[in-house]
Formats: structure tokens, C-alpha cells, sequence
């Protein structure tokens, strides 16, 4: 039975020869060094050696094998000075299990800990390099257009901003800039999580690190290598580690109290009974158990590598976190405070309803607003022809019945509106202002939200109304924030107290703020982070920087491209999509749950082997488990964290 | 001024932490992290100082870790 893990690992071995050949050389022969010795050491139990002399020379040939290096550590950390060290400890431990005649135990104890210090190496180097492949979204080269037309691969490093690159179909956008010619589609979800083609042409920006569909494209490069968006997330993903969480800390300082105090008591526990029972050699072994069980790594190893796999599986998803420290403070927070607009709400005006007098159609004023408006930029002059194109009408602009021919002397003013004549008639279309202002009698009553108002001939004849409408998925965000036990969910916005009061109905959110400046919502940020666990705000990153900062998390939303939301927030959603933080805030509290089943699981074991150790009722088998068996379950959960794949099902469902 | 090191054969995850503790206490270092799963040091010094430090701390890692290099 005590053989039966070794059994199972040569098994493996034998079983998997491509999988020991991808091992590093320092691997490959710690496990030949861990077989061997186990070898012999099974070859020796079937040899009458007895208990002399010769026995201990047998024995510490596979003690050797397994641990010369551990041996040769200890004193070369003593040396400098590192009493407390692990190999310290093993080596002690082991030898004294050698010098009271326990050599099978002692090799096995030796052999035991170098397989659990192999495993420790090999899943930290897998955890690493999954999180590393996941991160492999920037590209090795950018092909530059040269003057004389040619290209060139240069590091995306070295190009500037301003330089055209071409990009071709499959590769990897290189760097952040804007399309100049070529139509294709780009596939984010290296960046996002989602596999959501998104379609370009000329004129439209391009991020780096999406993948381009079918297309050849050309780009002007709008920012230099090293600030592309590409560069920024991989360097805010690197350099995560720095904000260490607070379990992280308190493990690390226990672990400074911790083994000098079980080497102490392992000392005491040496010394003490055996002056009043005398039973020296009995009393030693429990203290060699103490020793095994000081050893400090496998405590310390679980938690950061928990919150490594969280803040790595939480990228998977699109969810960028800055540190150990900010999936914390998510886990923890009790107050979700969101920004309306852009944030819950599209950003942008849609069409709602068109109003007409009597004897006009809706259909004739929602054609008037998108004709006088067919050249205007503003977004509400889009949305009024996204509107008119929606229900099968085209804008035509040239031929008999182009708008060319239609539509005269055009006159734009900005923030009123657009006066012009229409098939003979002058038209205005635009806000209530400008139709006084032409001298039409508009019937009183503000909408909510904005309005176009239409007449001809300084007539009235109906206005388009617009609104600016919640995202598809904010509704079920917010559910799905209460279920996860987020209660206090509050809206904060600048806009007026009436559509700050739809957008909280309709989204089911009971408490809502309006007219807030910005240093208004900063100080209702400091107000509400009073609350227990915390206050989460997410914006959209525009103007809500200080915001973000001042919470005690910032939630940026729909980052691709805004610089100042990435500098000030903690949790960065790729994406513009509110539920993203549902799923952020489960990913946060699953680490955490990880992080404490680790803590409390090593503590534990620790703990009751020490006991039992000290009533004489564990083996040194029992105290190395304790060490490297709860270091591998450690590690086992804490992987864990790494999958995130029920999230990114949940996220992907919804619309 | 703050700077970032890779670090190769940190090796274990509590002589991370010692040597973070260590770096902390070196004369001129503002703050300091080592970072098992990242294996980088981040380290913010006295600007003037900046080389001497670092060469204090590559002498305390070197003690609590003797493999671990800094990739200067």
C-alpha cells in the first residue's frame, strides 16, 4: 500500500514518454532521481538486511539519489544565513529518522518530498504557460508600406504612428489605427471572449490583437507599438502580480511566524517530556514530525497561485483585473453603483415613436427629418435616417428622385438643427428652438428624452421622438448581479430626474441618483463606499476617471481604445456589455471560495498533524503528506480558478 | 523611479516572499514585490542610487535563494 503512488507514477511515466520528453532538463531528472530511488527502495524491502551497519549503507544509496541536492541546499542556505529553510528542515528531519534506525522511512520521507517539490514545479509552470498562451495575442511582425509601395516586416515595436501597414487575411492586427481601404471582418475574441465578428471598412478604427476574417486591409497606424492596446493589456496582465491581495500577505506573514515557531516547539517537544519520562528516542521522532510539517511552501504556494489562475481565467473572458488586491475587493463588494449612460444604456439615440398632426402620416414626417438631415453628421441625425432605412426606405442621394434633385439651399446650424427647401417647401427640422426661432407655433409638452421637431411652410407637422435605450442585456445583468447576492444595486447619471427614473424602472434597479455633476458622483462614490464590503463602480471611462479611482473598485466598460479608463480602473471589461460584470464578480468570489478552501484546508491538516503528532499518534508518512500532499490539493484546487468555461457559456448565451 | 525585472529559477513561492520582506529593508527602496507567479520584481528606489541598490539586492536574493537570477 505505502508503494502505491510510486507504482502509479512510473506507470505514468511509461505510459506517457511525450509527456516526460516536454518537461524541463531540471524536471527529467528530478523524476528519474524520484523512480530510481524509489526503485531501490522497493528492491530493499525484500532483502533480509536486518538492522545493521550494512542495512544503513543500503539505504542511504536511495536516500542519496533522492536528496543529495536537498542535502547540499541546507548547507548552503545555512551558510547564508537561512536557518528556517525547507531543505533545511527536510534534511534534519530525514537524518534524524536515519540516526534512530528508521532508514525505509527516511528514504521514503526524502523520495515523498522531492515528487510533491517536482509536482509543485510542474503545475506552477503549467498554470504559467496556459495564462502565457492565453496571452498570446500580439503579434511578432507588422507589414509596413514602404515608400516606393513595398513591404516590409518590421517588430511592431519599432513602427510609428502614422505609417500604413497592410494586413492580410487571417493574421493578427498588429497595431491600433484606422482602416484606409479594404473591407473585412475582425473577430475580437482574443480581446473580449466572445467570438463576435466585427465588420470593417474604410474609415473604421481597428484594435490590435484581433484576428482579420477574409479581407486584405490597409491601416494608418494610430498610435506607436508600445501603447497599442495589444501592449497595454499584456503589460497590465504582467505586471497583475504587483497588487497583492490581502489573503496573500497574511499568508505570507504567517508563514514568517509559522515555521520558526514549530521549529521551536519541535525543540521544546525534543527536551522537555524526556526529562520527565526519559523515553528519549520516542520523543525525538515526534519532533523530527514537527519538522516535516514546518515546512512553509505549501501554504504559501496556494494563494497566489489562486489568484493568478482567477486574474488569468478572468482574461479569458475579457475581464481584465489589475491584481490579487481588485478580485478581492469584487468579491467583496455590497454596493454596484453604474453609470447610465453608455454604460447600461446603448450611449446612442434610437427612434422611438414619431409624433404627426392630423392629416400627416408618421411615415411623411420621419421622411422630412431624414431628408433635411441626410447630410448631417450629428448622432441624432443618424439615428433619425437609421430609423427612416429600418423600416425599408432608402436615403437616395443622386438620380431624378435623388435627394440631390429634392433638396436646396441647406443650412446647418449647429446644436438647432437643418434649414432647407424640400420639393418647393421650406422645411425646418430640428430642435423646438429652431422651429420658433423660424417662426412656427410649436404645440407645448417636453418629451422624455430628446426630440425632432418637423414643419413646412412654418407649419407644425409632427416631431421624431428618440431615447437613449438600455443595452439588450443590461435587464438580466442586474438580475443576474442579485442573484449572485450583490443587493444594493444603484444608478448614478447626469441626466435629468425623469429618464434617470425609466432607465432605473425599466432595468429593475430600485435607487437612482440624477443630475449629478461629476464631482457630484464622486463624492456619492465616496459616500456609498461607506457601505459594507464596498462600492463597484462601473462606467464607461469617458468622463468618470476620478470616479473609478475614488471606489474601491473602478469598472471601466467597453475599453477597446479608451487609454484613460485602462490608467484609472481596476477590473477592465473588454466589452461593452454589462452582464460582463456578473460574470466578473463570480469569477472574483470563486477565486476567493478557492483561496479560502486553501487556507483553511492547509491550516487544518497542519494543525491536526501537529497534534497528533505531538500525542505520538502520526508517522513522519502522515507529516509529509501533511507537507506535500496538501500542497498538491493546494495547487489541484487552486487550478481551478483557470476555468472559467461555465462563465464564458453563461456570457455567450445572452444576447 | 520604478522598475521591472524577470526573474529565472525563483523557485519557491515563500523565498519569494523572503526576499520581497529583505528587498523592503534595503536602505533607498521605496516599495518592492516579487512576484512567484510572474517571477518579476518590481522595485521603486532612489533614482540617484538606482544601480548601487540593485546591487544590494541581487547580494539579499542571492542569499535567500542562490539559483534565482535577476535579469538585469
Amino acid at each position: 500500500m505505502r508503494h502505491q503512488p510510486l507504482t502509479l507514477l512510473k506507470k505514468a511515466a511509461r505510459s506517457a514518454p511525450g509527456w516526460f520528453r516536454s518537461l524541463s532538463r531540471k524536471q527529467q531528472s528530478r523524476v528519474g532521481r524520484v523512480l530510481l530511488a524509489a526503485a531501490v527502495l522497493l528492491l530493499l524491502q525484500f532483502l533480509p538486511l536486518g538492522t545493521g551497519v550494512l542495512s544503513a549503507l543500503c539505504y542511504l544509496v536511495p536516500y542519496l539519489i533522492a536528496g543529495w541536492d536537498v542535502l547540499s541546499k541546507a548547507v548552503r542556505n545555512i551558510r547564508n544565513g537561512q536557518v528556517f529553510d525547507e531543505n533545511f528542515l527536510m534534511s534534519i528531519a530525514t537524518i534524524g529518522a536515519f540516526a534512530t534506525g528508521q532508514y525505509a522511512e527516511a528514504v521514503f520521507v526524502m523520495v515523498f518530498y522531492q515528487t510533491g517539490e517536482w509536482f509543485q514545479d510542474y503545475a506552477v509552470g503549467r498554470s504559467r504557460q496556459s495564462i502565457a498562451e492565453l496571452m498570446d495575442i500580439r503579434p511578432d511582425t507588422a507589414n509596413v508600406e514602404q515608400p516606393d509601395g513595398s513591404l516590409e516586416e518590421m517588430d511592431p515595436e519599432d513602427v510609428e504612428a502614422g505609417s500604413v501597414i497592410v494586413v492580410r487575411p487571417g493574421e493578427r492586427v498588429p497595431l491600433d489605427g484606422t482602416v484606409l481601404a479594404g473591407e473585412s471582418s475582425l473577430d475580437t475574441a482574443a480581446l473580449t471572449g466572445e467570438a463576435l465578428p466585427r465588420d470593417v471598412g474604410p474609415g473604421d478604427p481597428v484594435i490590435s490583437g484581433c484576428v482579420n476574417g477574409s479581407g486584405l486591409l490597409r491601416v494608418r497606424v494610430s498610435r506607436p507599438g508600445g501603447e497599442s492596446t495589444v501592449a497595454r493589456i499584456l503589460e497590465l496582465v504582467e505586471n497583475a502580480g504587483e497588487k497583492k491581495a490581502s489573503s496573500e500577505q497574511f499568508i505570507t506573514r504567517f508563514a514568517r511566524y509559522y515555521t520558526p515557531c514549530v521549529v521551536a516547539a519541535a525543540a521544546l517537544l525534543a527536551l522537555i517530556p524526556p526529562i520527565m519520562t526519559g523515553n528519549w528516542g520516542e520523543w525525538f521522532h515526534r519532533a523530527l514530525i514537527f519538522l516535516v510539517v514546518s515546512c512553509p511552501c505549501a501554504l504559501v504556494i496556494s494563494v497566489p497561485l489562486s489568484f493568478f489562475g482567477g486574474i488569468g481565467g478572468a482574461s479569458r473572458c475579457g475581464i481584465l483585473v489589475k491584481g490579487g488586491v481588485c478580485l478581492e475587493a469584487l468579491a467583496k463588494a455590497g454596493t454596484v453603483a453604474f453609470d447610465k449612460t453608455g454604460t447600461l444604456t446603448r450611449g446612442q439615440f434610437t427612434v422611438t415613436d414619431v409624433e404627426a398632426v392630423t392629416g400627416f402620416s408618421p411615415e411623411a414626417v420621419l421622411e422630412i427629418a431624414a431628408l433635411a438631415e441626410a447630410y448631417s453628421s450629428h448622432p441624432i441625425a443618424q439615428s433619425v435616417r437609421n430609423a427612416y432605412e429600418a423600416r425599408g426606405l432608402v436615403v437616395r442621394l443622386s438620380g431624378r428622385k435623388g435627394l440631390a434633385a429634392r433638396i436646396k439651399d441647406v443650412e446647418e446650424t449647429a446644436g438647432f438643427g437643418v434649414r432647407a427647401m424640400l420639393d418647393g417647401r421650406e422645411i425646418c427640422v430640428g430642435s423646438r428652438r429652431l422651429l420658433e426661432r423660424c417662426g412656427v407655433s410649436v404645440p407645448p409638452g417636453e418629451p422624455e428624452g430628446a426630440a425632432v421637431y418637423v414643419a413646412a411652410n412654418r407649419t407644425y407637422l409632427g416631431r421624431v421622438l428618440l431615447k437613449d435605450l438600455p443595452k439588450p442585456d443590461a435587464k438580466a445583468a442586474i438580475e443576474d448581479l442579485r442573484r449572485s447576492g450583490v443587493a444594493h444595486i444603484v444608478l448614478l447619471t447626469g441626466d435629468g430626474k425623469s429618464s434617470a427614473a425609466e432607465t432605473a424602472a425599466d432595468l429593475g434597479i430600485h435607487e437612482y441618483y440624477a443630475e449629478l455633476l461629476p464631482e457630484d458622483k464622486a463624492a456619492m462614490a465616496e459616500k456609498l463606499s461607506q457601505d459594507a464590503g464596498g462600492l463597484c463602480f462601473v462606467g464607461d471611462g469617458i468622463n468618470d476617471a476620478p470616479v473609478l479611482a475614488r471606489a474601491d473598485v473602478g469598472v471601466a466598460m467597453g475599453a477597446l481604445g479608451s487609454d484613460a479608463a485602462i490608467e484609472a480602473a481596476d477590473v477592465v471589461l473588454m466589452d461593452d456589455r454589462p452582464s460582463k460584470l456578473a460574470t466578473a464578480v463570480r469569477i472574483a468570489r470563486k477565486t476567493m471560495g478557492i483561496v479560502r478552501q486553501n487556507v483553511a484546508f492547509s491550516l487544518a491538516v497542519k494543525a491536526g498533524v501537529l497534534i497528533l503528532g505531538a500525542a505520538g499518534l502520526a508517522s513522519m508518512w502522515l507529516a509529509v503528506f501533511a507537507d506535500v500532499g496538501v500542497a498538491f490539493l493546494a495547487i489541484l484546487n487552486a487550478m481551478r480558478c483557470l476555468r472559467v468555461e461555465e462563465f464564458r457559456d453563461d456570457a455567450s448565451t445572452q444576447p | 523611479m520604478k522598475k521591472r525585472y524577470q526573474l529565472t529559477d525563483l523557485d519557491c513561492a515563500n523565498c519569494a516572499a523572503k526576499m520581497e520582506a529583505a528587498i523592503k529593508k534595503i536602505d533607498g527602496v521605496k516599495d518592492a514585490t516579487v512576484s512567484f507567479m510572474a517571477q518579476k520584481l518590481t522595485i521603486e528606489a532612489d533614482d540617484a542610487r538606482f544601480e548601487e541598490i540593485m546591487d544590494q539586492v541581487q547580494a539579499v536574493c542571492r542569499k535567500v535563494e542562490p539559483e534565482c537570477v535577476i535579469n538585469r
